[in-house]
């Protein structure tokens, strides 16, 4: 992991000896280094499984080699020390590594690295299925130099072709998935073995027949018609390193291979046993609506092991705080006694939550900071503006109100509210944060430490007092950051800001004196987004460089790197009991780790689009994501499941909201609407039963226009954010656009 | 053929962008090389629309580009960062497309007084958009903005015709100023057009943006629906700046940047005329800051020339004042550089002859009105009241622009003398007395001998009368002295005519400035038909004056001043043979002919003083006389 943070440039050395070792290697070492980090919790990170001991000797070795020829004698010396290796091993292995290095070039930089760093431990789940799938890195690296004849790549694919085209309907959909990914391939392998002309000829001829929501990735592909191109293009690299997944019933797969098998055609055969993977499965092929629902994304579907993995959705037991504030001793209580010993007691308390959720995380899973005074104040403020709470629903719509940024000419780039509505933040391209006071309170700072000292600390109102009065104001102006601000968020108790940027750095404010604490570095690149858990202290941020990474406030380095994502993290949510986070991405997949240990426990495909907004409902069931296709998908996280399809906006929607009892979903868009689903109604009608069953395959009902409860036009306003507060009014912001 | 699916750079472009660095590329490397920029260029457009997408904007920005070129280590493409679009022109020879690249005088912008208005503050506004799922009603508001109370149909206004008025388009130009002349809605928006035009400091390095500033300054002065108040103020400061500063353009000898002066000139007077309620505190310090710049020996020539026309335009008043006294101390200084024929000299001297010319404009035409002010004055004395408003009132209406509206030509019936209370508004002249007509004659004879009678001589045929003979001109002189007979001066002076070409009522054009100084046409006339019967020329003068003086002074000034040769055969010709003296030069003899044709070599090229009138005209496009030492030889 040091080597991820430290910089790219050594990776990319590393990867020239060895790059496939490399990859295990180096997700292994970020399973490790996490968990030692993470000092404050007891936590024991998982081992980032897959790697065998040879591999991990391999590692070591490519290491070794890497750090001599830096001439860090030093700790070549250390490390075989530690690792008990011999020198002679390292010498035999360094014969072929540097022959491998030499083979690959030295094209590439840290993204097309870290792409293959991020889909090795993606791509090792586990358990690895019964068929032989453990990706052999050195033949899918060397796949494309093994030379088939040019010329008949046209008439192998179109022989694949009227072979799916002849056979069964029910099976024609299924088998029609190979069509990308071996078109893609083919095309590939001809570019990289320099057959110009060819490629481009196949290219024209096949590449109407693909989806259209793989438009996107044929327009970059068509562009790419040397080999050299290969070799920095990260889309491209991804193809090539990762294994395109594909669920076929067992049907149609004896059906291909029996196809594949008679005409000899092992070109195809090979593409599909080193390039693909098939998640093969036994009962009904599945309809074309059903495969296109979930296909969509860079690496094809899931395979159906990732999201096998429990995921305790349910929410954290809310610590029992009595309206007027409790005594003494029950805070103590509190304090010491979150763990287990609370289960008991908090059900001899009557609250809403007395009933302990079977799918909840134990409440010490994660370890969560204590509750100070000023939270408790907090929470005792939000229980009483639920109870004034208007309950939503398909007959009551939320009135809305729309915060507007004007004359924002230096671009509006992200947006928050306070969960108190409070405190509105905005982060705009002139690097510059604006934080305004949406109450008629002004932001103040703290006075200086020289003024502090004059205060009387004993009186009554010294939180008054330590406010210098002369410096209120509706806004206050961040400076600090060096690009655009991408991602702003509040922490929960209003004391802290979160920004990200694209100089790579996440920037963590006071609001108290509005000054810039700590600049979090990690992501090399442009940090697209950021957010604090619901608990505060931790905090997850995602960027340019495919990973998310979970930070400690008081931590100067991540606890954890969540590296699986074959393109940008652009979004990252916090699940509402902190202990999953979501991203989405540019991959067009939405993945669900799990906090605890780092691992991806759901990887969810369907979208045709980056993904840019993400929203769990309130009881943490669902997750609802938005992308640049205009589309709101539904999860229900549990199953790993897509539930629901929300058809409507014309752009991308860069705001997702659930109300505060998660009846409705709000969503707003660049389309200059925002538009209200009801979501109780898209749960509902998912029916629990069908999740059970082991096929996951699911039919949705196209009911886009009975969800829809409203549309609400902006005055060419962008939304950027949505917003409820606690009494559920929808709070919107966006800006101004007068052209 | 398949379809292209990407834009291409052929290999040509890149051929041609290495050859311009110096490389030769081969076909193959070229082929090779334009495959690979196309790839890198869609590579990078890629990239930048994820910035883009982060931005939360629907349009690509350069910055993105510059973004995506940044973070694969590129160096980024600077000069492109404006807001606008870059207009994409095509070359009418060839298929050449270029993007417009104006060049920016770094240190002009960067010494400008005027800094630009920032933008306004970025703030939040709520508006409660939608009440229980039903839309408001209630309006949302405008944006505020730095340019507050301004509708967004009049900010378009305001763009367009800025951008029209210094854009390339002259067409589009004319169309722009007309508007703005007329338009009546768009006092909103002055404050903003001053705004702009005060924004001459900052092209004085280009003549046209200057000129279409001055139009601009000329429209909204004649816009009637525009009280222009305190802006007058800064519009006059403009103007000013144009006439009397050395500008950035006037280094460049074929910069005809005279013309900008006289223009500007002719603006000043045309403000002082129309808007004198609102100006008339500043006729003071103009003149002040005039006389300045002419007493000031280090000012450069065009300085002075400025200064000259300045006062020129301020009224024959502010010359008498101004001008005349200052004329001695400042005659050493121009003699100086007018008898220097060094080549080294030829270009300060060119401009010498051009103040010349422009004194004696000025003078001739203080002497002018000085006389028909006794005309008037007398006249007045004898006609009574009544019949000294009319004639005041319609010296006004035919002559705008001569003196500024406080001091009206005729009012008092008190002589010169009268002048002097008449002032203007905060003008204490206390110190100044008066010269006599006659005195002024000899004095002003002395510095120019003939010259200023010749300039007299083409007066004429003026007035509709025609002039019984040689001898009449010399009446003429004396016509006023039939109401004036205290001017003993015997000197030949044929007749008063001033070649006043700026007037207001003209369309301001600098280019058709041979254009007819309705003044010079009519006064003089009307001073002759006076002392027979005023009544008579009075009326006369006031029914048929712009018709008849526009014609007729056309047909004189080719004549007279410029008997080019396409002029065809002149309707007179005559000699006129006199005397020159000059004070400080040693009096020439010199005979003068105008003829058809009148060849080059007839004049010897020492001898400057009898071409002199013709430098100083400032209505020709001067330019030709400015290029070159041999300017000098006219064909006069």
């Amino acid at each position: 992991m040091a080597a991820v943070q430290d910089g790219p440039k050594e990776l990319d050395a590393e990867k020239e000896t060895k790059p496939e070792i490399l990859s295990d290697g180096t997700s292994n070492l970020l399973g490790n280094t996490a968990s030692g980090t993470l000092s404050s919790s007891p936590l024991t990170a998982a081992p980032a499984g897959g790697a065998t001991k040879m591999e991990d000797q391999q590692t070591l070795i490519a290491v070794l080699q890497f750090l001599k020829r830096n001439k860090l004698s030093e700790s070549v010396e250390i490390l075989r020390r530690e690792a008990g290796l011999g020198e002679h091993q390292e010498d035999s292995q360094a014969t072929d590594g540097s022959g491998g290095g030499k083979g690959d070039g030295d094209g590439g930089d840290a993204n097309s690295l870290l792409s293959r760093v991020s889909i090795t431990s993606a791509a090792a789940p586990q358990s690895m299925p019964v068929k032989k799938d453990q990706p052999d890195v050195s033949v899918v690296l060397s796949a494309y130099s093994q030379q088939g004849d040019p010329s008949l790549y046209q008439v192998y694919y179109s022989g694949l072709k009227n072979f799916i085209e002849s056979v069964l309907d029910c099976h024609r959909a299924e088998l029609s998935q190979l069509f990308y990914p071996l078109f893609v391939h083919m095309y590939l392998e001809l570019v990289y073995n320099n057959h110009e002309t060819k490629a481009k000829a196949f290219f024209d001829k096949f590449s109407g027949d693909q989806e259209c929501y793989y438009q996107d990735d044929l327009r970059i592909l068509c562009s790419l018609t040397k080999k050299e191109h290969l070799k920095g293009n990260e889309v491209l690299l991804d193809f090539r390193t990762s294994r395109f997944v594909l669920r076929i019933s067992r049907d149609s797969y004896q059906l291909l291979k029996r196809h594949l098998q008679e005409r000899h055609n092992n070109q195809i055969w090979n593409i599909i046993q080193e390039h693909l993977y098939i998640d093969i499965f036994d009962g009904m092929p599945r309809s074309k609506s059903q495969i296109d629902s979930m296909s969509g994304s860079l690496a094809g579907e899931a395979r159906r092991e990732v999201n096998k993995a429990k995921v305790f959705y349910g929410l954290l037991k809310e610590p029992e705080i009595e309206v007027p504030l409790d005594d003494e001793d029950d805070e103590a209580e509190n304090e010491e006694g979150k763990p287990k010993k609370k289960k008991t007691k908090k059900d001899s308390l009557g609250s809403k939550s007395k009933k302990q959720d079977p799918n909840a995380p134990q409440q010490n899973r994660i370890p969560l900071p204590e509750l100070k005074d000023s939270d408790k104040l907090d929470k005792i403020m939000y229980m009483k503006e639920s109870t004034k709470r208007i309950r939503l629903g398909p007959e009551n719509l939320p009135s809305i109100c729309f915060y507007t940024f004007l004359n924002a000419f230096q671009g509006l780039t992200a947006v928050d509210f306070t969960d108190d509505s409070s405190l509105l933040a905005g982060g705009f391209a002139d690097s510059t944060v604006r934080v305004w006071s949406v109450t008629p309170k002004k932001l103040r700072k703290v006075k200086s430490t020289a003024e502090l000292n004059v205060i009387d600390k004993e009186s009554d109102d010294v939180l008054e007092r330590i406010m210098d009065e002369k410096t209120a104001s509706e806004s206050k102006i961040l400076h600090g950051h060096s690009g655009p601000v991408y991602g702003v968020s509040f922490s929960p108790d209003r004391n802290y800001l979160l920004s990200s940027s694209e100089d790579g750095t996440v920037r963590l404010w006071s609001l108290q004196t509005f000054t810039c604490l700590v600049g979090y570095k990690g992501h090399n690149y442009p940090v697209w987004d950021t957010q604090f858990s619901p608990f505060g202290y931790y905090f997850v941020s995602g960027g340019h460089d495919r990973v998310a990474r979970l930070w400690a406030m008081d931590h100067y380095q991540p606890l954890r790197i969540f590296a699986g994502h074959l393109a940008d993290v652009t979004c990252t949510r916090f699940h509402p009991n902190s202990n999953y986070v979501a991203t989405g991405s540019t991959d067009r997949t939405v993945r669900l780790w799990d906090v605890l240990n780092g691992n991806c426990v759901r990887i969810l495909t369907g979208h045709k689009g980056p993904i840019h907004s993400l929203a769990f409902s309130p009881n943490g069931k669902f997750l609802a994501s938005g992308s640049t296709d205009g589309r709101v998908l539904l999860w229900d996280i549990g199953h790993g499941l897509m539930i629901g399809e929300l058809k409507g906006h014309t752009d991308t929607i860069y705001a997702l909201k659930f109300s505060r009892d998660g009846e409705i979903l709000a969503s707003g868009s660049m389309d200059n609407t925002v538009r209200l689903w009801d979501s109780m109604k898209a749960f509902d009608e998912v029916e629990t039963d069908d999740f059970t069953a082991t096929t996951g395959h699911i039919h949705l009902p196209d009911n886009s226009q009975e969800l829809l409860l409203g549309m609400y036009h902006s005055k060419s306003t962008p939304v950027t954010h949505l917003h409820f507060t606690r009494r559920n009014l929808l709070l919107a912001a966006g800006t101004y656009n007068s052209q | 053929m398949e379809e292209r699916r990407f834009a291409e750079v052929p290999r040509e472009s890149i051929k041609l962008m290495a050859e311009s660095s110096g490389v030769e590329l081969s076909e193959e490397v070229a082929a090779l090389l334009a495959e690979d920029v196309c790839y890198r260029l869609r590579e990078a457009t890629q990239n930048s629309s994820q910035f883009m997408r982060h931005a939360k904007r629907r349009k690509l920005s350069v910055e993105d580009l510059n973004r995506a070129l940044r973070w694969s280590n590129t160096e980024t493409i600077c000069g492109y960062g404006a807001q606008d679009a870059l207009p994409f022109r095509p070359l009418k020879e060839g298929e050449l497309f270029f993007v417009e690249d104006r060049e920016i005088n770094l240190v002009e912008l960067a010494l400008a007084t005027n800094i630009p208005k920032g933008c306004a503050e970025t703030m939040v506004r709520v508006h409660v958009s939608y009440l229980d799922g039903k839309g408001n009603l209630e309006p949302q508001g405008t944006v505020p903005t730095a340019v507050q109370s301004l509708s967004e149909d009049l900010l378009k206004y305001y763009q367009q015709i800025t951008r029209a008025i210094l854009g390339e388009d002259p067409h589009l130009m004319k169309v722009a100023l007309l508007d703005l002349q007329s338009n009546s809605k768009i006092a909103a928006l002055l404050p903003y057009f001053v705004y702009v035009i005060s924004g001459v400091k900052s092209v004085s390095h280009d003549l046209d943006q200057l000129n279409r500033l001055l139009h601009m300054v000329k429209s909204l002065v004649q816009n009637p629906y525009l009280y222009l108040g305190s802006y007058v103020r800064s519009l006059v400061s403009s103007v000013m700046y144009c006439i009397l500063e050395p500008l950035a353009a006037s280094i460049n000898p074929l910069n005809d940047h005279w013309t900008l002066r006289d223009y500007a000139a002719l603006l000043l007077s045309h403000i002082f005329w129309t808007h004198g309620d609102l100006v008339s505190g500043l006729y003071h310090q103009i003149l002040l800051s005039l006389q300045k710049v002419l007493s000031d020996p280090v000012r450069p020539l065009c300085s002075h020339y400025g200064a000259v026309v300045g006062l020129h335009a301020l009224g024959w008043k502010a010359v008498e004042r101004v001008l005349y006294p200052h004329l001695p101390a400042y005659w050493a200084n121009l003699q100086a550089v007018l008898d220097d024929y060094s080549v080294s000299n030829a270009q300060v001297k060119a401009d010498g002859h051009k103040v010349y010319g422009a004194i004696l404009v000025a003078v001739e035409r203080l002497l002018k009105m000085k006389a028909l002010s006794l005309t008037l004055a007398a006249e007045g004395s004898g006609a009574g009241l009544p019949g000294t408003t009319t004639g005041a009132v319609s010296f006004r209406e035919n002559s705008p622009g001569l003196s500024p509206p406080p001091e009206p030509l005729s009012e008092p019936p008190l002589g010169i003398a009268s002048h002097l209370q008449a002032g203007g508004a905060g003008c204490p002249w206390e110190e100044w007395t008066p010269v006599s007509l006659p005195a002024m004659y000899c004095e002003l004879y002395s510095f120019f001998g003939d010259s200023l009678a010749v300039r007299f001589s083409t007066g004429l045929p003026l007035g509709g009368v025609p002039p019984p003979g040689p001898c009449q001109p010399l009446e003429g002189r004396k016509e006023p002295a039939s109401s004036a007979p205290n001017l003993e001066n015997t000197r030949k002076m044929p007749q008063l005519t001033a070649s006043m070409n700026i007037s207001p009522r003209q369309d301001g054009s600098p280019r058709m400035e041979p254009q007819p100084p309705s003044l010079a046409a009519t006064v003089p006339g009307r001073s002759l038909a006076r002392s027979s019967s005023s009544s008579v020329s009075r009326s006369r003068s006031s029914s048929s004056r712009p018709g008849r003086s526009t014609s007729q002074s056309r047909d004189i000034f080719p004549k007279a001043r410029f008997p080019l040769p396409q002029a065809g055969p002149p309707a007179f010709s005559f000699i006129i043979g006199g005397r020159q003296m000059g004070r400080r030069c040693q009096g020439r003899r010199f005979q003068t002919s105008f003829s058809p044709t009148p060849p080059l070599t007839t004049h010897p090229p020492r001898a400057y003083a009898h071409k002199l009138p013709v430098i100083g005209r400032v209505s020709k496009p001067v330019r030709r006389w400015t290029c070159s030492h041999y300017s000098l030889h006219l064909p006069l």
